[in-house]
């Protein structure tokens, strides 16, 4: 909700390494009792040498198996957790650096997590919020009656924290991380086991913060999220980032291939078009794979219209969770 | 970095008054709870009365005079302990990673604990401490002075602030270690049971535990001794009265840079 130039960068991060020392749990008694007198540690790498710049405004989805580190990358751009070696300025502070005037200009939302105050009314932890941000009253005001327009609290406020669905909730938090107006948030798993009507509010929310000039970083698994929201994807495996760039990019970079189905005039009949493999064949329906690498869609829907007398064709791409997890298999 | 301004004081007054107001949603938890300390509060000092009242005196200390001893530090534990009730639940605000949260927002860490917390349910023991201490101050020959009034005040600030940096500290070792460690739980409710009374009857090894390492015993035994107009059968001279308080805001402010030095690691380990 900070009015800036479309194209300023934001987030500019270098070189981000991050290692855990985990000490090795030995099995059993005996192992267990070693393990008080002496432990043995060994460095985990969470990531390593991640680097990437986010523009002001943008949407962009950071995507990875469990334990790829995302959170280590969330943490350390959020300024609670300190690298190893990297740098990273956003706003012209280093988060870990000056983490408590910078953390008044970001916002975090975690799916699993509330930070609303369980047996309190909603409005209760928004008051709280506008103390601990040190929100002017006036503006507190303003922020809140939007938010709650636009996220449809009004009925919500006076109810406990606890009594809220976990879609309500959700909606709620979403509130409560933009009540100090930051310029950039983080969302964390926003959608996570939310049915289907609170999934399509929570994210068209979300696609409205980018109107407003708000960067977002946002994790998740849920491939719809991706798909609806975000300009861009930084995909991380094992502590590397092995894809930064659009959806359709991140396509490219994986499936080869795509699909084309057509209805024929003719029921049965034999298709056979060099470089497209037949896949399934049903009534007048016939579905084919092809290689855009070895012929382009438009090629092959011309040597397809030029033989056979069609009803109709659609190209189709493979569903974007195969692609992820293609890539994610990849990478491992 | 964690600087503590008085804008960070009343948002901590009032996140805490907010979990209050939390805690009061179930209220005859909250009642029942506030009854029985101030009933257990109450019984035990019967038992010191019954004690008295049997043996006339312990070691040359009168009722009166241990009272003293007794309100003091009844009433300053209690107010370390309403304070410092975010310290208690500290150890599971780490591990469930809540910690982060507290890290996200632009206050400092320190306050927003204290915050996320507020025990007013030890009301019962702050009532039944000021009963006693009033009354102890009433037998004193010829009511307490001014300069008295003065002295106990100032060794309440330092009470308190040696209780709360001591349950600052068990907090502070949740940095290093997951474990509940019940040495400080010993050592707190310990020190309660031993410094309500006058620190020359206990054995030399627990008279130099509550003295000199881990002060909550100096801060407010020797200004006592002081107002209660008698020798300090310690030998101390009459000055360590007024500097004996000091060990308090030292030991806090020793207890405030390992604070710092937890929440350094933290964000370095991220656990």
């Amino acid at each position: 909700m900070s009015s800036s130039s479309a194209s300023e960068i934001h987030i500019r991060a270098a070189g981000l390494t991050k290692r855990f020392r985990v000490a090795e749990r030995r099995a059993g008694m005996l192992g267990a009792l070693a393990g008080v007198v002496r432990r043995r540690h060994r460095l985990v790498t969470a990531v390593e040498d991640v680097s990437f710049t986010v523009r002001r405004g943008e949407l962009v989805g950071y995507i990875g198996p469990n334990g790829a580190g995302k959170s280590t990358t969330v943490k350390l751009l959020s300024g609670i957790l300190v690298p190893d070696a990297g740098t990273c300025r956003i706003d012209g502070m280093t988060p870990w650096i000056h983490r408590r005037r910078y953390v008044a200009s970001i916002g975090a939302v975690f799916g699993q997590r509330t930070q609303l105050l369980w047996d309190l009314p909603v409005v209760e932890s928004f008051d709280l919020l506008r103390d601990i941000y040190r929100v002017p009253q006036n503006r507190y005001a303003e922020t809140r009656e939007e938010l709650v327009a636009l996220l449809g609290l009004r009925d919500l406020l006076d109810t406990p924290a606890r009594q809220l669905s976990l879609g309500q909730r959700m909606r709620c938090d979403l509130a409560a991380a933009l009540l100090h107006r930051p310029s950039l948030l983080f969302l964390d798993e926003p959608t996570i086991g939310l049915d289907a009507v609170a999934k399509l509010a929570v994210r068209d929310f979300i696609g409205r913060l980018r109107d407003r000039g708000v960067t977002v970083i946002l994790t998740t698994h849920d491939m719809d999220d991706i798909e609806t929201l975000c300009d861009r994807v930084i995909v991380i495996s094992a502590g590397r980032i092995v894809l930064d760039g659009s959806v359709t990019e991140l396509r490219a970079a994986v499936a080869g291939e795509r699909y084309l189905s057509v209805d024929l005039e003719e029921r049965d009949c034999e298709l056979s078009i060099p470089g497209a493999e037949v896949v399934e064949r049903r009534a007048h329906r016939v579905r084919v794979r092809f290689d855009p690498r070895r012929i382009s869609a438009a090629e092959l829907i011309r040597q397809v219209t030029d033989r056979y007398p069609l009803r109709d064709l659609f190209v189709e791409d493979p569903p974007i969770e195969r692609i992820i997890a293609e890539l994610y298999r990849r990478h491992s | 970095m964690d600087r503590v301004g008085p804008g960070g004081l009343r948002m901590a007054v009032r996140y805490a008054a907010a979990n209050l107001r939390a805690e009061m949603q179930y209220r005859s938890s909250f009642l029942m709870d506030s009854l029985g300390t101030l009933l257990s509060a109450g019984v035990e000092f019967l038992g010191i009365w019954a004690l008295f009242s049997r043996f006339g005196s312990i070691r040359g200390w009168t009722l009166a005079e241990v009272a003293l001893f007794y309100g003091v530090v009844h009433v300053v534990f209690a107010v370390a302990e309403a304070i410092g009730r975010g310290f208690d639940l500290f150890g599971p605000l780490i591990k469930e990673g809540a910690l982060d949260r507290v890290l996200l927002r632009p206050r400092s860490t320190l306050l927003q604990v204290l915050g996320s917390s507020f025990a007013p349910k030890r009301i019962g023991r702050l009532l039944q401490g000021s009963v006693v201490l009033g009354w102890a101050l009433s037998a004193l020959e010829g009511g307490p002075a001014l300069g008295d009034v003065a002295l106990l005040l100032w060794a309440f600030t330092g009470g308190v602030s040696a209780y709360f940096a001591l349950l600052m500290l068990s907090a502070v070792l949740s940095f290093w270690t997951t474990e509940t460690l019940e040495l400080f739980a010993i050592v707190t409710h310990g020190g309660v049971e031993t410094t309500q009374y006058p620190i020359p009857v206990f054995h030399r090894a627990l008279r130099y535990l509550f003295l000199f390492v881990v002060p909550i015993g100096s801060v407010t035994y020797f200004p006592v001794v002081h107002v209660l107009g008698r020798p300090d059968p310690l030998g101390a001279p009459a000055a360590v009265a007024w500097l004996a308080p000091m060990a308090g805001f030292i030991f806090l402010a020793l207890t405030a840079v390992l604070w710092q030095l937890g929440v350094r690691r933290y964000t370095s380990t991220g656990s």
